[in-house]
């Protein structure tokens, strides 16, 4: 119940500017699209896979939320609310793109790989220093694209967006469980991946 | 501790969720382990390089362009 959490944690700022926004305030959401509009662009472009699909999923999430702002009940956060609306969008735009097959949060996790590491070396000392931003950028995308996307979305929303995992599996309408086991195996997956490129060399090797 | 058990914590131990206990038997484990305290070393600094960089900006155009099209149409009332 909201009411319990606020007088332990304060009301977060961004309620204030719901209730704004509710009673017609379009200045107090313009707010709320400025705070958000790059990390749900981030979210959209990391299910989507798809820079067209993540813009719309950015102009379509932020209107559903602005519709249903008053479905919104403040027991959760407002940026966990608006994620979830953006995921759905975005799992929208990808079953569109593969021709109405069924799209879930759930696709493609059989997989087993990674889930024990095998690559051991060390890695150079801040190895992302032997790149370039745009290099590093390619080599940061080209991995994490590798990953189911079930997989990469628990960890953009777990590790680059800090969400806890209550907060990730309740986005995802997953169980707590299932978001951990994921993110370890995401965490290992991509960390396997990376030491293609973040290894430290051999002594004779290029 | 067997570096199973170990990989089994390796996510709890990342996010400083572990009790006092179980930290000094991880840090036992990893004395004796230079494979897990790599695997340790490099998964942190795979979550640290992925939060500092930006994989997908969003350029300020786009983002202007975006918003000009959500704002008309929240004025509008949707």
């Amino acid at each position: 119940m909201a009411t319990i959490q606020i007088g332990e944690n304060e009301q977060h700022p961004d309620l204030a500017l719901v209730a704004s926004a509710r009673t017609g305030d379009v200045h107090a959401f313009e707010t709320l699209v400025n705070k958000y509009d790059r990390q749900i662009f981030r979210i959209a472009q990391h299910i989507t896979q798809n820079r067209e699909d993540a813009q719309d999923v950015v102009q379509d999430a932020f209107l559903k939320a602005y519709e249903k702002l008053d479905q919104f009940q403040g027991n959760s956060k407002f940026y966990t609310w608006l994620v979830r609306i953006a995921v759905n969008e975005s799992l929208m735009r990808l079953r569109k793109r593969r021709t109405g097959k069924m799209v879930s949060i759930d696709d493609d996790i059989e997989t087993e790989e990674g889930s024990v590491p095998r690559d051991l070396a060390d890695w150079s000392p801040n190895p992302e220093q032997n790149y370039g931003q745009a290099e590093l950028a390619d080599i940061l995308r080209k991995t994490i694209q590798g990953l189911p996307h079930g997989f990469r979305i628990v960890f953009v929303l777990r590790d680059v967006d800090g969400l806890s995992t209550e907060e990730t599996a309740e986005t995802l309408g997953l169980s707590v469980p299932a978001v951990k086991s994921r993110l370890l195996r995401a965490r290992l997956q991509l960390r396997e991946r990376l030491s293609r490129y973040f290894r430290k060399k051999k002594a004779g090797e290029k | 501790m067997t570096c199973t058990e170990f990989l089994a914590l390796l996510d709890e131990l990342i996010d400083d969720d572990v009790s006092a206990q179980t930290r000094s038997m991880l840090q036992e484990h990893l004395n004796g382990c230079e494979h897990c305290e790599v695997t340790l070393s490099t998964t942190r600094k795979t979550i640290e390089i992925y939060r500092s960089h930006e994989v997908y900006e969003l350029p300020n155009s786009v983002r202007q362009r975006l918003h000009d099209a959500i704002m008309a149409r929240c004025k509008n009332g949707c």
